[in-house]
This record gives structure tokens, C-alpha cells and sequence, in this order.
């Protein structure tokens, strides 16, 4: 903790209590370290943004969040839950509780958008099936793909694959939702009213969002809290509020991320 | 193309030229047109030349002459700025065009970390015997472990406990049952024509053509008619379980299951592997009626024998011990096909190309197991005297 406060200088304190504690975090693939030593924590009800250059680990470090991968060193804590030693049916109740939007949508392609939003709530609630439908085109409706409800997956675009991920993500109301890239692939309109959403998802369900994104505006406009991890010293160098971190931040590896590269080397 | 020759041979000479300068300065003179074109310049002659005494300390370019450029000029120096680092040589850009100098630092810049994907070394040939001996070695024991895995979740199958969709298994069944009959009886008739045509040959000599009803109803009932399905199944349905799988991998699917709670063992596995227990059986039954079909087509085509003589002749041959024997081993052959599938899916890499290998290491896996445990069998059921 004291590290990564001293590497920034611009740290300010989470005042709502952590919901998530990822306490030095070493990741790996095999004998390949992705990243070490992250410790960061997620206060309740906040947007947190994962940032980095394209191939640092973010998606890793999601990844590790929510158990797909073990670390190598490290733990990661849900309030007093320790997620990484927990046993496997500790952990699946504790899956119950999150939403998970993947990079590419990762929507079952043998389902229907309505099946695919729906087959949580069939498997984790005793809704009846013309309730869960109702559920599901709700869901929908509300990331903008009313009326789409009989489409497959490889019947839409991208953009469309990846809100309906979205939806299905936040089928059981999750209290913790998990974001991959959400903007990728989408349009700067689409992009803002997913912004919105996720926002809205926050205030008006109270559930804490953890974005992994480089989309610099949408980076700005929603993130209470952020790490900014450096794929060249694999580890990460900063952690605060995104505005907080574009305004005083005198790490130059994060400044010029966070201004696009306006100081970088082409105008060097 | 002639005109090309010329061109190409005449390359070198005229774009490249090399002068010397104080300190101990290389000068390559570029001039002329720099085009992609075969035989562009390489940096061989360049090379040479900083080997030939006396030795450069530092190399830089000239110009002046320098006509219309493309990649083959940042190909070759960026063959040069490599030669000089190896060398220990400088480099001094400062002559060359802007565009180009910006060009070649993009190309020189700090590199993507290595380290994970290190080029692979060929080891030699003992290291990759010992190497190949333990993933065997590993595969077998992931077989295994798969194994009890879906035990377990088919346990909770037959108890109503698993999550699945009843909607999935009926597909599977109907993937792997109804839709394998066509591929099934053609192959089935035909090895049922070849092995009477086999024992045609010499029992003929004999006088004793009526026991192709026997060769071919025994043959076909203990292992042929299992064997055959077994082998189409593992290139039809193996085949498509891994590629099905393995495309769920890439696309993140599995582990969206995962997250929600769903165990993809439950949810995907089970349903698969109990479609081909319950297909397998029909179509290895299937599969001997039509081999006797085969058999019998032949048994009066060409050695002249009646239907009725043919078939009772294999009524009388045929126990019903051969049949269920045969029977039996399709199913386990089934349980091999589908976890061999379901598991290459699973191991599947995180690509498109690594697909199409889990499907091809799908079969393979399939059909060696296949093999084995039809050897097991035969040894088996030997001992026990059926
Ligand atoms: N399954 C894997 N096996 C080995 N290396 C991987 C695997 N997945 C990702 N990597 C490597 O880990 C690093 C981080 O990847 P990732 O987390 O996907 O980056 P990003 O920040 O773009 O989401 C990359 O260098 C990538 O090559
Ligand atoms: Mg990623």
C-alpha cells in the first residue's frame, strides 16, 4: 500500500468502505510473469477503472479477480471473504453475486439473446418462464436491443453482441459487476449511453463496477478510482481518481496516457 | 521480365556505393530508386565491407542521390543498423531523409516483452523422445482425472442434480444418433461385403463358401460392427464436440459458465457424453445388421448361396452373447469418443488455429484409445472365456 501511495503522490483515500482487497497480487502464466506485487482496494459503490496499454494484463487481472486463473502469489478479498482460499462452493456463492461482461461478449451461440439473458435467472431463481422472458427483454431493452430477443448471437454485430453481454451480466442484479473493455467496438454514441448505464447501474443499484478500459473519455467520465498498470516494469505505478491522476500525476509513463501521448515522442 | 534481369542484377552497384571518411567512418551512398523488387540490396555487401580492414568505427549514410524510396530501403537499413550493433558500430542517421529516419527509429524501437513467447529452441532428439514420453505419460493422466470428473457430473446427471438444458442433450442425441445412420450403413454394408469377400476367397477352395455367414455374422456382432461406428463416431462426433468446445473456449463462453455458477462439466459435458451412451448401442446394432446385409449381398451375388440358406446359416452362427458383447464395448467405445472430444475442447488454445488442432488431436486421441481398449477387451473377454 505504502508503495504504490509513495510512487504516485496522488493517492486519495477510498472514504467508502473496501468492498474488494487485492493484496500483493503476482500474476503469471506458467513461468511468464504478467504482473507482481498489485495491491489496490475497491471501495463500495464505486466505479473503478483498470488502465493500461494494450497487453499489460488488464484482462489478467480481471481474470484473477473473479477466479477464472490462480495467482502465483497474492490474494484477492471480498470484504472479510478471502476469495483466493476459499473452498469451491464458497466460492460459486460468491460467482452468484457478480456480473461479468468478457472482452468479445462471449454469448452462448446455440441461444437466443432472451435465452441468453435468461438462462440465469432460470438456473438461480424460480421465476416462471414467462417472467424470466419478461426479465430478460427488460434487460435488453434497457442496454438499447428491444426487440431483438429471438436474434442468435451471430445474428447481430459486435457492438450489439457485446450489450447484450452487458445484459446478461446484469441479469441477477449483481452486486459486484465486472467489465471488460465495454466500449470497445462501439460507436462514440453507443459508447456514452453505456457509460450512462453503467453509472446508472451504480446509483440506482447500488452494486460496485470494476471497468477494465483505455477509452480516455469514458475513463474521465466515470471512474472514481483507478490502477494504472505498466506493462514494462509489470507492475503498477499509480492508483487514485482518473482526474485526480490527469491533473497532478507526475509519472510521465502515466500523464502521457492519460493525454493521449500529446507529449510523447513525436513532438519530441 | 527480361528488362527486369537487367535491372535486378544492376541493383547493387548502382543504389549502393561505400566511401570512407575521417574517424573511421563508413559512408554508405545511397542513390537512385529504391524498389521492392526481387534482388533488392542486401546487406551482405555491406557486411563485407566493415569487415575489410581497416575497421569502421562508425557508419553513416549519404543521400544526396537518393530517388523514390519504399519498405526495401528500411529493410536494408535496418539489416545495416542490426550488422552495427552485433559490431559494436554507431550509427549516424542524421543524413538520411526525415520520413525514413522516423521510419527506422519505429522499426528500432524498444521491442514487446519476450519473454513468454520465447522463440522455441530445438532440442536434440533425446530431450524431445523424453519430452513427447512424459506429455504422453500426462495426456493419459488427464484422461483419467477427466474421466472421474464427469463421472461425477453424470452422477448428478442420473440424480437430477446437474444444471443442463433439456433442449441441448435432445440436439446432441439427434446429432449423433439420427444423423449418423447414412455414414453408418454405408460403411457398415461395405466392410460386411469386404470381410465376405475375404473369406470367400479361401473357403471357397474348401467347398465350404456357406461359412462366410459365419465369418461375417461373428465378425461383425463381437468387434467389427463396434469398432466401425466407433471409428466414424470419433471422426464425425469427437471431431465436432472438440471444435464446439474449443470455439466456446476462444469466445470466453466456458468461462462465462464458470462465473455464473454453472459448472460446464454439468452443463456441457454430461449431456454430450450420455448422447453418445445411449446412440452408440443402436448404431453398433444398426451397424451388424447392415455388415450381415453386406455379407449376405455378396453370399448370393457371387458364390451363389440363398438369402434363407444365408441367414440361417447366420441365425445359427450368432449368439446373442457375440451381439451384446459387441454391443457393450460400442457404448464404452462411445464414453472414450466423447471424453476424448470434450477434453482436447477444454485444453483448446485461445485461437482459431488452435481449433482445428484440438479437433485433429480429438480424433487421434479417440481412435488410440479406441484401439487400446479394444486390445483390453479382446484379452479380457478371452480370460473369461466369452
Ligand atoms: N492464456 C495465456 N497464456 C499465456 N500468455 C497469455 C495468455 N493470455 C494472455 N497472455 C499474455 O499476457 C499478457 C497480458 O494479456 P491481457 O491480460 O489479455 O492484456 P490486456 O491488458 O490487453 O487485456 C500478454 O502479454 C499476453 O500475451
Ligand atoms: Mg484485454
Amino acid at each position: 500500500m505504502d508503495e504504490s501511495a509513495a510512487a504516485t503522490g496522488t493517492t486519495s483515500p477510498t472514504e467508502r468502505p473496501a468492498c474488494i482487497a487485492v493484496r500483493g497480487l503476482t500474476m503469471a502464466y506458467g513461468s511468464f510473469v504478467v504482473m507482481r506485487d498489485l495491491n489496490f482496494t475497491v471501495g463500495r459503490g464505486d466505479i473503478f477503472i483498470i488502465m493500461g496499454g494494450s497487453g499489460c494484463g488488464k484482462s489478467t487481472l480481471l481474470r484473477h479477480m473473479i477466479g477464472l486463473i490462480e495467482p502465483a502469489a497474492g490474494e484477492v478479498c471480498y470484504g472479510a471473504f478471502n476469495f483466493t482460499k476459499a473452498g469451491p462452493q464458497a466460492r460459486e456463492r460468491m460467482l452468484r453475486r457478480f456480473g461479468v461482461l468478457y472482452q468479445a461478449g462471449a454469448l452462448w451461440g446455440s441461444m437466443t439473446l432472451a435465452e441468453n439473458v435468461g438462462l440465469p435467472l432460470e438456473e438461480f431463481t424460480d421465476l416462471s418462464p414467462n417472467e424470466i422472458r419478461q426479465i430478460a427483454a427488460l434487460k435488453l431493452a434497457l442496454v438499447g436491443l428491444k426487440g431483438f430477443e429471438d436474434f442468435y448471437p451471430s445474428q447481430i454485430s459486435g457492438g450489439m453482441q457485446k450489450r447484450a453481454g452487458l445484459a446478461r451480466a446484469m441479469a441477477l442484479d449483481p452486486e459486484i459487476l465486472f467489465c471488460d473493455e465495454p466500449s470497445s467496438g462501439l460507436d462514440p454514441i453507443s459508447s456514452r449511453l453505456l457509460d450512462n448505464l453503467i453509472l446508472d447501474l451504480r446509483d440506482n443499484l447500488g452494486a460496485t463496477v470494476v471497468v477494465v478500459s483505455h477509452e480516455l473519455a469514458s475513463i474521465l467520465a466515470i471512474g472514481d478510482n483507478s490502477v494504472f498498470l505498466d506493462g514494462e516494469s509489470r507492475t503498477m505505478i499509480a492508483s487514485g481518481d482518473p482526474k485526480e491522476l490527469l491533473a497532478h500525476s507526475t509519472d510521465p509513463r502515466v500523464h502521457r496516457f492519460l493525454t493521449r501521448g500529446a507529449d510523447g515522442r513525436r513532438t519530441a | 521480365m527480361h528488362c527486369m534481369r537487367v535491372e535486378s542484377s544492376a541493383l547493387p552497384s548502382s543504389q549502393l556505393s561505400f566511401g570512407r571518411a575521417s574517424g573511421e567512418t563508413l559512408v554508405l551512398a545511397l542513390a537512385g530508386d529504391w524498389r521492392l523488387r526481387p534482388g533488392f540490396a542486401s546487406g551482405a555487401a555491406v557486411e563485407r565491407e566493415l569487415e575489410r580492414p581497416p575497421l569502421s568505427r562508425r557508419v553513416a549514410f549519404n543521400a544526396q542521390e537518393l530517388g523514390e524510396w519504399d519498405s526495401s530501403l528500411l529493410a536494408f537499413i535496418t539489416e545495416v543498423v542490426e550488422l552495427c550493433h552485433a559490431r559494436d558500430v554507431a550509427v549516424d542517421f542524421s543524413e538520411l531523409p526525415s520520413g525514413l529516419k522516423r521510419m527506422v527509429e519505429l522499426a528500432e524501437a524498444v521491442p514487446e516483452e519476450k519473454s513468454a513467447h520465447s522463440a522455441s529452441i530445438r532440442a536434440p532428439l533425446a530431450a524431445r523422445v523424453g519430452a513427447a514420453t512424459i506429455a504422453y505419460v500426462q495426456s493419459t493422466g488427464e484422461f483419467v482425472s477427466f474421466l472421474g470428473a464427469v463421472t461425477i457430473a453424470l452422477g448428478r446427471f442420473v440424480t437430477g442434480r446437474a444444471r443442463y438444458r433439456r433442449v441441448d442433450l435432445m440436439v446432441t442425441i439427434q446429432d449423433c444418433g439420427a444423423n449418423a445412420f447414412g455414414i453408418v450403413t454405408l460403411i457398415s454394408f461395405l466392410v460386411g461385403t469386404i470381410l465376405a469377400f475375404m473369406g470367400a476367397v479361401q473357403l471357397e477352395q474348401f467347398g465350404a463358401a456357406i461359412y462366410v455367414a459365419d465369418l461375417v455374422g461373428i465378425g461383425m456382432a463381437r468387434d467389427m460392427g463396434a469398432m466401425m461406428t466407433a471409428i466414424i463416431m470419433a471422426g464425425r462426433t469427437g471431431a465436432a464436440f472438440a471444435a464446439q468446445l474449443g470455439t466456446m473456449k476462444v469466445t470466453q463462453e466456458i468461462d462465462a459458465l464458470t462465473t455464473m455458477g454453472i459448472s460446464p462439466m454439468e452443463f456441457l459435458v454430461a449431456p454430450r457424453v450420455l448422447a453418445l451412451i445411449l446412440m452408440m448401442p443402436l448404431l453398433c446394432f444398426y451397424s451388424d445388421l447392415m455388415g450381415v446385409l453386406g455379407g449376405a449381398a455378396v453370399g448370393s451375388g457371387v458364390l451363389g448361396l440363398s438369402f434363407t440358406t444365408y441367414f440361417r446359416e447366420t441365425f445359427h452362427a450368432v449368439t446373442l452373447g457375440d451381439v451384446l458383447g459387441g454391443v457393450f464395448k460400442s457404448s464404452v467405445y462411445g464414453v472414450i469418443i466423447a471424453i476424448a472430444g470434450c477434453l482436447r475442447g477444454f485444453q483448446c488454445g485461445n485461437n482459431s488455429s488452435a481449433v482445428g488442432d484440438a479437433a485433429t488431436s480429438a480424433v487421434v486421441t479417440g481412435i488410440v484409445f479406441i484401439v487400446v481398449a479394444c486390445g483390453a477387451f479382446a484379452l479380457v473377454f478371452n480370460i473369461l472365456g466369452i
